[in-house]
Parts: structure tokens; sequence; C-alpha cells
């Protein structure tokens, strides 16, 4: 960690999704290992590209809906068999069959709220701010513009080398330093907008 | 690699097989994002949309005027009696949960099924979706005596200790429809987050940035989250499929678990959903044709488009009249009497109902054929006018199977005739002010394509979904 403090990393931006794939293979074959890339829809093979392994979503799905099946059977056997048992025309308690409809929806449910909200999780959010929306110009990642993220948290992190090593990856714009905060305001206030403020202790001229 | 399973080669045959006109012609990513959002965010809102706003609302406030009334009166005020204690309320129930499933279709099936040109048209059918289940929603709970009650009908633990009766369907239907809910509400979110994060980055207002920007989640593009993100996308979108057919399988058991002359038939749930589906694209389309011509987004909701989504009114079409001829045919084979009177009823001029059945054959069977001939299925005049028709048919002919079974019961000592009140129909067309309402609202403030979808679509990207 020769990382500096105040550094989230260091961003380029690309202009196809052909040149942030060549980009961020680069990377990983130079070493890099955290590093980041924003797209404005998903690219195939990025995500490989950055390492990620297979997500676990499919999992946690499965799981839930293993839960969820569960859960409302076991409601509508308990209620009709246990709780409260009604003899209805001398048929079983646990009419299992009458039981399907609901036990797959409560499958479904579950199973898509645990999708959702194993995907909103994994990916920490919800999220109010991060450092790359620091950089400027980075409203593009959401439009038109491929970037490429290497973070400061990287062993062989270096400001000098990797922005060299990002420059090398010949990217369309330039290579931003990505601050952890920004010191400054962010948008200077119109003072011509506002209504001047009265002035206190003003000395009232006698005339 | 995710490209190593599907080489170059298989990529450009899948693109080559793709119609060139479900990819927008001459656009590329800022004019895909421009267009879109701009509707949003730059259009100003004019006197057309103020007007039709103005006209949904006031019937939006006829359908609250008539639900308060309801409440205070009770369900008397329509024309429910016994024996056909199921009117216009179950009617419409139906009607607008079949609308409701042409949006998972199109969202759902057709994205597991490959189909590209769904990009165009899913944002506004899952609307579509969301808005035609929340009118659904209301008719069964105000067709409650008491309304006010209605969580007797969920599992909770209670100082009556009483549970739901699980093996009626009334109580799947409640189980059905509100998943149904939930989940399309989840999935069309899910599918907007990235959207919401470009309407965000490219508000101009103060307020724009904060609203946009508190609902898109701090979604920030990152590679990895969108690897989870497609995975999470493609993994709802199974559960949805078998979730549509479900629910209206669970609708038509609320008729077919009975034992009503009728009703009580094998072929109900299939029917009842492939009706579904034909209303639903009937009402796709007839969103869509004005849409595209008031926002300026030919260039996105093609001709193509229509003409695809009138090949599937078709296909429906016939289902569904193979769903009449199956009724009928078996009703006759079945040597049962009351099923044969139910029938006679409905198609012989003695029945007090067979003009409406008539119309609903005109409407459901015959004019959709128009759409053999490929002219009338690229003319949006007609495509309006025989989606209207659609709709009209599919509503008369809920009406049409719950009327007939309930009006010429098993005892002639308990026949009756169903007289509906203005109050039936101003509940009516007060839910289409209720969904109309919803619909241009999310017009003007969300974004009517997925623009992250059509920028994957676009020629030259790499975009596709991964993790499959």
């Amino acid at each position: 960690m020769n990382a500096d403090s105040s550094l989230h990393g260091l961003m380029a931006e690309f202009a196809t999704p052909e040149e942030i794939l060549a980009a961020t293979r680069a990377s990983w074959e130079a070493g890099y290992r955290d590093m980041d890339a924003y797209t404005p829809y998903c690219v195939a093979g990025l995500a490989t590209a950055l390492g990620m392994k297979r997500s676990r979503i499919p999992s946690i799905v499965f799981l839930g809906g293993v839960t969820g099946a569960m859960v409302g059977f076991f409601m509508q056997y308990y209620t009709s068999s246990v709780d409260y048992p009604l003899n209805v025309g001398g048929r079983p308690l646990n009419s299992w069959p009458a039981y399907v409809p609901i036990t797959f929806e409560v499958l479904v449910l579950v199973a898509s709220f645990a999708a959702v909200l194993s995907m909103l999780l994994l990916n920490g959010l919800p999220r109010l701010h991060h450092p790359v929306f620091n950089v400027p110009g980075f409203a593009r990642a959401s439009q038109d513009r491929f970037f490429l993220c290497i973070e400061a948290t990287d062993p062989q992190f270096d400001r000098e080398r990797t922005g060299q090593f990002l420059l090398g990856l010949s990217p369309t714009g330039e290579v931003t330093e990505v601050p952890l905060e920004i010191l400054t305001e962010p948008e200077p206030v119109d003072d011509a907008a506002r209504p001047a403020a009265p002035v206190i202790g003003e000395p009232v001229p006698l005339s | 690699m995710a490209n190593a399973a599907r080489p170059a080669e298989v990529l450009e045959t899948a693109a080559s097989l793709q119609h060139p006109d479900y990819v927008p012609r001459g656009h590329d990513c800022q004019s895909v994002t421009a267009t879109i959002s701009g509707i949003v965010l730059e259009r100003p809102t004019g006197l057309g949309w103020l007007a039709a706003f103005a006209s949904s609302n006031a019937l939006l406030l006829v359908f609250l005027a008539v639900v308060g009334y309801l409440l205070m009166m009770g369900v008397g005020i329509w024309g429910l009696d016994i024996p056909v204690a199921w009117g216009f309320a179950i009617t419409d129930f139906v009607w607008w949960i079949g609308i409701g499933h042409a949006g998972t279709l199109i969202s759902a099936i057709l994205l597991l099924l490959h189909q590209r040109w769904r990009t165009s048209i899913n944002r506004i059918a899952e609307a579509m979706t969301i808005f035609a289940v929340m009118c659904a929603g209301m008719f069964p709970l105000l067709h409650m005596g008491r309304p006010w009650f209605f969580y007797w009908l969920l599992p909770y633990p209670n100082t009556m200790r009483l549970w739901p009766q699980f093996r009626s369907p009334l109580i799947w239907d409640v189980f059905a429809v509100s998943t149904y809910f939930s989940v399309s509400l989840v999935f069309w979110y899910m599918g907007m987050l990235p959207d919401l994060a470009t309407l965000r980055d490219r508000a101009t207002s103060r307020r724009g940035q904060v609203i946009y920007g508190l609902l898109a989640l701090g979604w920030r593009n990152s590679a990895r989250h969108w690897q989870r993100y497609e995975t999470t996308y493609l993994l709802l979108a199974g559960l949805a499929t078998p979730l549509v057919v479900s629910v209206h399988s669970v609708v038509s058991s609320d008729f077919a678990a009975s034992i009503m002359p009728g009703w009580h038939e094998t072929v109900f749930p299939p029917y009842f959903v492939a009706g579904a589906i034909f209303s639903g694209f009937a009402m796709v389309l007839l969103l869509c044709v004005p849409i595209r011509h008031i926002y300026g987004l030919q260039d996105f909701i093609t001709i193509s488009h229509l003409e695809v989504m009138a090949k599937i009114v078709l296909a429906t079409s016939l289902l569904t009249s193979y769903g009449y001829l199956s009724e009928q045919f078996l009703s006759w084979f079945g040597h049962e009497t009351a099923e044969r009177y139910v029938y006679w009823n409905r198609l012989s001029a003695f029945g007090q109902y067979a003009t409406l059945a008539w119309t609903v054959f005109l409407c459901n069977t015959v004019v959709p054929q128009l759409f053999w001939i490929p002219p009338l299925r690229r003319n949006q005049f007609v495509l309006c006018l025989v989606s209207l028709g659609v709709l009209i048919g599919m509503w008369l002919e809920r009406y049409v199977i719950i009327t007939t079974t309930l009006h010429r019961d098993y005892l002639p000592s308990s026949w009756g005739m169903f007289q509906p009140t203005i109050y039936d129909f101003l509940t009516f067309f007060g839910s289409i002010g209720l969904f109309l309402t919803a619909f241009l609202l999310f017009a003007r403030l969300l974004p009517l394509i997925s623009m992250s979808e059509m920028r994957a679509l676009l020629p030259g990207s790499q975009g596709h979904e991964e993790g499959r």
C-alpha cells in the first residue's frame, strides 16, 4: 500500500466496448487486480476480464425458492390440519393438491425478492455517493463512454507508473485522478439570484 | 471468457437473423440516450398532455366518487343479484388482469426467447402491466361486501382463531394476484435502475437530480454490477414466466373449480391464458401507436414492431377461438343437459345473451383474421381499430361466461337475469381513468423505452447479457 490516502484511483476514458475490453485485459496482464470498469450497458466478457467469478445469485435464488415453497406449504398444512382442522365432507385434512398453487406463488415471491435484494446487497447498493462520481465527465458512463478505473488499494498502484500505464493504453479522454472526497464546494452558488442578506447592526443614518 | 462459449460467427448469425428494423437505424448511444431521456427531461409539458391528463383525471374522480358511494351503500348499487352475484366487477377484474399479462409476456418470456424486438416495447408493456393489475386488484376488493375487512383474506393470527380456506381458488387468487403485482413491480423497477441513473446524470434541475438520484439507488454502471444485474434480470424473467401462466390459470380456476354448467371445464386455464395475452397485446398496440407519434419514437417502435404484435394478436386469437370451439363441442359431446342449455342460451336466438355472445365471436375470431393480410398488419389505423375490437370482445367474453352460467342454473326456480346499473358502467369507465392517469404520469416522468438495453442492441456494441 503505497497509495495516496486521498486518492480512490486513476480513471481512463474509452470510446468503444472493444477498447475497454482490450484495456481491461491489458491491465489484468500487467498484474492489476483492484480495478473496475464503468460502461453504459452490460459489455459481454468485461466482468470476466475483471476477474469476476461466477455469481452466487442463482444459488441464493434457489435457496429462496426452496424456503418460500416450504414456508408456503407448511403454512397451509399447519392451519388446515393442526391449528384449526376443518372436516369438509370427510376429505383428508392435508389435501395437498389444493395447496400447490399457493405453494408455487410463495415460492416465486420469495425467490424474486431474494434475487433483487441479493443483487443490491452484493453490489453494495443503495449507496448515496461513491468517489468515481467526483470525476468530471463521469456522467457519460451512463450514456456513451466506457471508463476503466485502477484503484489505489492495488498493491501495484503507483500514481506515476499507473498513470503512465493507463496513458499507454491510448484512452480517448485523459487519465484522471479520482479523489476520495472533494474538498471544494461542489457548485458555486449564484449570489445574484439570492436576496441580499439583511445586514445587522448597520448604523441608522440620523437625519 | 463469456465469448468463448459463443464464438463470433455464432453472434454474427444471430445478428443476421435479427430483422434490421428492430435496431433503430442511424442511431448511436448518444442519440438513443438523448431522444429517450429528452422526452422526460427536456420536452415541455404540452397542452395535449395536460388535456389528456385532465380528461383521465376526470374519469378517475368518477371512479373515486362511485367507490365512495359504494362504500357507503354497499354492493347493491351495482346490478348484483341472486342468482347472478358476479356481475361487472368480476368481469372487469378478469379483463384487467388479462391485459396485464401481455406486459409480462413481452418482458419476461420474449427475453428468455431472445426476441430482441421486445427491447422497444418492454418498458411500456411492463408499465401497462403494473397499472392494469392495480385496476384489477380494485375490483375483487370492492366486490366484497365489506371491503374494509379485506385483510381477513390474509393468514394472520387473529382473535377469531380462523384461517383462510386454502382449498378455495378465491384464496389462491389473493396470493396469485398480490404476488404477481409485487414481482411485476420489482421487475419493472429493476429494469429501470440503469435508466434512472442516466436520467440522474442528464438532469439539469436540482430537483430532478435529487429525485432520480434517489431512485437510482447509487447505480454507477460498474461492470461487476452489470453482471450481477443481468443474472438477476434473467432469473426474474425465468420466475415471472411460469408466474404469468399460473396467475391466469388460478383466475380461471375461480370458475373451473366450481360445478356450474359452462364453467366446469378443463380447457379453462389455457383458454383463459390465451385470451389474456390476446387482449393484452391488443392493449399494447393501442398504446404504442399513439405513443410513437406523440413522442416521435418512430425510429424505435417501427411498423415492423407493430406487425409482429399483430401476428401475435392473430395467433392468440386462433388459440382463443379454439377454446370457444372446444367449449361448444364438449358441451354437446358431454350430454350434460344444463351444460347444453348454457350454450343454447349463448348461441341461439332464444338466448338472452346471444347478441353479446355473437359479438364476441365477431370481435375475437372474425375481425382479427384481417391480420392475415400483410398491408393491413402494417396499417396503423386498422391495428388500432382491430385492437379496440379485441378489447371490447374480450370484455364481453368474460361477461358472457359469467352471466350465461349464473342466470340459468340447474334449478329453473333459481333463474334470473342481470341488469347492470349506471354504477356498473361508471366503475368500469372510472377504472380506465385510473389506468390512463397512471400511464400518463409514467410517460411524463419515466423513460418510455429501456435506454440501456437499446444501447446494447445497437450495431457494433458488444453488449449482450452475460451469465448465460
